[in-house]
């Protein structure tokens, strides 16, 4: 089944013939498959992970219209997976670096650019303008919009998505297919899938998954081999396994089934998230001790405990000298602590040791509070020589 | 008889670090059961409180959603593989 736009591009300049040679030499391909690559306009929501190998590919293929949606500036630690943005590139917004390196590769793709955050009030105006949509987002209520909005504009959202060294990728929200929601109705509540930069991710897994995502695309707009519609690829990079398991079109879906929702919806609501989700965003209740404030009573000799609830290889990189008990111990090891004590918990960024902080209250620790923003707010505040990670 | 339960790495810290644990069981209502049995933590990460599978948590038979097979009656076999799957959204 060929997805394109088949009002434009009927010809190839000779520069464009002897760039793509490779691609016609081949009758899967051939001149009628350049032609259609170069029709095709496709939408690349994210520019990071996923987004830089789909991009890059994409635009290498001869893929005449790439729009790229992400309004986030390049941080240090995108470099290390995030292959469309260079050391030269962190602070520039992601857009300006993902243009230059794709203009570079190929002058002759048209790339749009939306420097926004893709939401219920902009989504279905900016998905008219393209044929597929490619999802490489990087939270639950933006894949839960883009599904909705590909489903209600008629167009296929390629769909790939990856934790730690482990992916996922399928096509969903084609007219006979599945989409998003028949795989998964709902989503979990906030804070029990860690992201990226809490969970840690291979640098090459967006990788790999990213240029599954391209590879489906590509065949999409050439009608090509056999799709990832109703079949989602579980792809184990530590064992470098590759299964599939059957998706099948839920009847009963909201949204591509019964088609009872209509319209986009309150994603972050959805989602259960309130407002602006914050790694470090402890709840109300738990008492809070600044970074400065546990310097100065630490100095002054007063009796602190500091429990560190990280796990062991990230106290190797950098530490208070607290002692070590990961979160996930915590509750088989309670007993190593003294309830009559001042206890200080920390962790990276303040998260984990909201979540420790409010079980050793629960457990009769009355003394218990968390350092505010975790140890890299330490280094910010206190300890500039401490690494940050 | 065993069957291996593929457990993702999400889960994995609740299943003493595993990705495979092996469990005797005629159905996979049975086969889940046991594996939080075996491992406790895993629970509150699969099951609501009243005891229903989590909505973000698939568990598939082979290569089928057990929700288009017989859900937690699907019978399963030594041969059999359950594979869990939760959503995970990260892509940057």
């Amino acid at each position: 089944m060929a997805i394109a736009n088949e009002s434009t591009a009927a010809t190839l300049s000779n520069e464009e013939i002897l760039r793509y040679s490779r691609h016609l030499i081949m009758p899967e391909v051939a001149m009628e498959g350049q032609l259609k690559l170069k029709a095709a306009r496709v939408l690349c929501i994210g520019a990071g992970g996923l987004g830089s190998p789909l991009a890059l590919y994409l635009a290498a293929a001869g893929v005449g219209t790439l729009g790229l949606v992400d309004f986030d500036v390049v941080d240090y630690t995108n470099l290390q997976r995030q292959l469309l943005h260079h050391t030269a590139d962190v602070g520039r917004p992601k857009l300006d670096s993902a243009i230059d390196k794709l203009r570079a590769i190929n002058p002759f793709v048209q790339v749009e650019r939306f420097d926004t955050l893709l939401n219920s009030q902009n989504a279905l105006e900016i998905f008219r303008g393209f044929d597929i949509i490619a999802d490489g987002t990087d939270n639950f209520a933006t894949r839960y919009l883009v599904n909705d909005a590909c489903v209600l504009s008629g167009k296929p959202n390629v769909y790939a998505s990856i934790f730690r060294f482990e992916g996922q990728a399928s096509i969903f929200a084609t007219e006979d297919g599945p989409c998003y929601r028949c795989l998964y109705p709902e989503p979990p509540p906030p804070g029990l899938v860690p992201s990226c930069a809490e969970g840690g991710v291979l640098g090459v897994l967006p990788g790999l998954l990213g240029v599954i995502q391209a590879t489906e695309v590509i065949k999409l707009i050439l009608g090509a081999g056999e799709s990832l519609i109703g079949r989602l690829v579980l792809v184990d990079a530590l064992a470098m396994r590759f299964r599939e398991l059957k998706v099948r079109k839920n009847p009963e879906c909201p949204v591509c089934g019964t088609r009872t929702q209509k319209e986009l919806i309150d994603y972050n609501q959805f989602c259960g998230i309130r407002g602006e989700e914050t790694v470090a965003a402890p709840a109300a209740k738990i008492p809070e001790i600044q970074p400065a404030e546990l310097k100065r009573r630490l100095d002054a000799g007063e009796d602190i405990f500091v429990l560190d609830v990280r796990e062991p290889h990230e106290y190797q990189i950098c530490n208070l000298h607290g002692t070590l008990i990961p979160l996930g111990d915590l509750p088989k090891r309670v007993h190593e602590l003294d309830s009559s004590r001042e206890i200080v918990v920390h962790c990276k960024m303040g998260g984990r040791s909201a979540k420790a902080v409010e079980f050793l209250r629960q457990s009769g620790f009355k003394r218990a509070s968390n350092l505010t923003g975790g140890i890299l707010a330490w280094a910010d505040k206190v300890d500039p020589s401490l690494p940050k990670y | 008889m065993p069957i291996k339960v593929l457990i993702p790495t999400p889960l994995r810290p609740y299943a003493g670090k595993q990705s495979i644990v092996e469990v005797s069981a005629q159905t996979v209502g049975e086969a889940l059961s046991s594996l939080v049995a075996q491992h406790p933590d895993l629970r509150k990460h699969l099951f609501s409180e009243d005891g229903k599978l989590r909505s973000f948590v698939n568990v598939y038979l082979n290569d089928e959603d057990i929700r288009y097979l017989a859900k937690d009656a699907t019978p399963a076999k030594e041969t059999d593989t359950i594979t869990i799957v939760p959503s995970v959204a990260g892509g940057v």
